[in-house]
């Protein structure tokens, strides 16, 4: 059971999408799990094939429990058995080991059962001394065909997501030393640019404004790469790949912040698909795990709203966020004259552990350049 | 097209964005992204909804002009004709 948020304790299995047999690669789907916040579309981190699956549907387990078996390619069928229960956090109270029962199962049996994925622990043996048989496997898996699948009714998940918001927000009062520092910035070049750049586009191929933003960030932790990174055990660990978590709020209440890979390799056309992708699939709820999990800094964007300027809380274990305000037409001073531009308020909240405010100034300052240079974005 | 065929339209694409939103409540005079909590994103999807819709393409710089659900109407009832 994979660990689909620092606070995650548990997961519920909603579906495999692959069976025993299957060739994965990584970053293939192989099923969905439910936590509090939401349904999760769990990647594999490993090529391979699908050997067994353990968990069923509808199953809760622990984060770290076993929950499939992927073998690598030519690797033996039967090295990689785990056991379940080894994994489950040792009980304050002793409560009584299930004494294993050893099945009896014919080898004919046991192979079907593995090429069609019955667990042999639920069928039932008709052979000499109730042994399960090829035919008992066949008509497990038969039955199995024809019960309806049990899927776990969708849960409310507006509680579960306050409780995950309030948990992670308050480890980061808590732990996080927080410096902010705020810069105004003039966008009168993005916004001619992006002006230009939509008249030759349809309705369907825009680009938001916000897509700028997200990009010059990416580019800006290029120059300042500590701010790129986690804090993890008194030490600065520092992110080479630029994921960006993007505050996305939920219309029901609540919201998530669901990771855009690679936001410093993908070009604006790019990266305003990766975002409608990723609005779209947060706001139907089927994120997958590697965004809910790898996210390297966050950027929230509250310009949609009247706010002008936002302090954000960084998320644990990451190091910066960087919140965007409203984009207002402002007087603005430069070489003497007074004329009136566009401006965005950009905020850094930094972590005073891993950073200090002169690193942090460095970045607000390399944002500025890479939006005055919008073609370059 | 015809105003409530136009108004059918808007409704279709704005139920798509804001599916619990009660839209016989929402005044022709009223903001629209306020009333129906919509952001930019939003309002892009209820542009390509109109577009899907209406095959029409409403350019940047008109976006002013439609704040509220009065205004896309007549807006889109003068593109139409």
């Amino acid at each position: 059971m994979p660990s689909l948020g620092a606070d995650m304790q548990e997961g519920t299995l909603i579906e495999w999408s692959v069976k025993p047999g299957d060739r994965v690669k990584r970053g293939d789907i192989i099923g969905v799990v439910r936590t509090e916040k939401a349904d999760i579309e769990v990647e594999v981190y490993h090529d391979g094939v699908v050997d067994q699956l353990l968990a069923k549907a509808g199953e809760t387990l622990p984060v770290g429990a076993v929950i499939a078996v992927i073998k690598e390619e030519g690797e033996a069928a039967a090295a990689a058995v785990p056991v379940r229960e080894a994994i489950q956090p040792t009980p304050s109270v002793p409560v009584p080991i299930p004494t294993a029962v050893r099945l009896r199962v014919s080898p004919l049996a046991r192979r079907v059962a593995q090429e069609l994925g019955i667990d042999l622990a639920h069928v039932q043996g008709t052979g000499p001394q109730a042994e399960i048989t090829k035919d008992d496997v066949e008509r497990a898996s038969e039955a199995l065909k024809k019960a309806p699948i049990q899927k776990p009714a969708a849960p409310d998940f507006r509680k579960g997501m306050r409780r995950a918001i309030a948990a992670a927000m308050a480890r980061s009062n808590r732990e996080i030393p927080h410096y902010y520092l705020e810069t105004k910035i003039d966008l009168q070049r993005v916004l001619k640019f992006l002006e230009a750049e939509n008249q030759k586009r349809s309705v369907k191929d825009r680009l938001l404004s916000v897509v700028l933003l997200i990009k010059a960030v990416a580019l800006s932790l290029h120059d300042v790469p500590e701010l790129n990174a986690y804090w993890i055990d008194d030490q600065l660990q520092p992110k080479e790949r630029v994921h960006i978590g993007f505050a996305i709020s939920l219309r029901q209440g609540g919201l998530v912040v669901p990771a855009i890979l690679d936001v410093d390799r993908k070009n604006l056309d790019e990266l305003m698909q990766a975002l409608r992708d990723l609005i779209t699939r947060a706001r139907s709820g089927r994120l997958r795990s590697s965004e809910i999990t790898d996210a390297t800094v966050t950027i929230t964007n509250l310009g949609d709203l009247g706010v002008e300027t936002v302090h954000g809380v960084i998320y644990p274990p990451q190091v910066a966020l960087v919140g965007f305000g409203r984009i207002i037409e402002s007087p603005w001073a430069e070489n003497g004259m007074l004329g009136i531009r566009p401006v965005v308020t950009a905020t850094l909240a930094g972590d005073h552990r891993a950073t200090d405010g002169h690193r942090g100034a460095q970045f607000l300052t390399a944002l500025n350049q890479h939006l005055q240079e919008p073609e370059k974005l | 097209m015809n105003e409530p065929e136009i108004r059918r339209a808007v409704t279709k694409a704005l139920r798509k964005i804001a599916p619990e939103a009660n839209l016989d409540q929402v005044g022709s005079d009223e903001n629209l992204r306020e009333a129906l909590d919509i952001d930019s994103f939003d309002f892009l999807n209820l542009l390509i909804g109109l577009h899907e819709e209406l095959q029409i393409e409403i350019p940047e710089s008109d976006y002013t002009k439609l704040s509220t659900l009065g205004e896309l109407v007549s807006y889109l009832a003068g593109r139409l004709k």
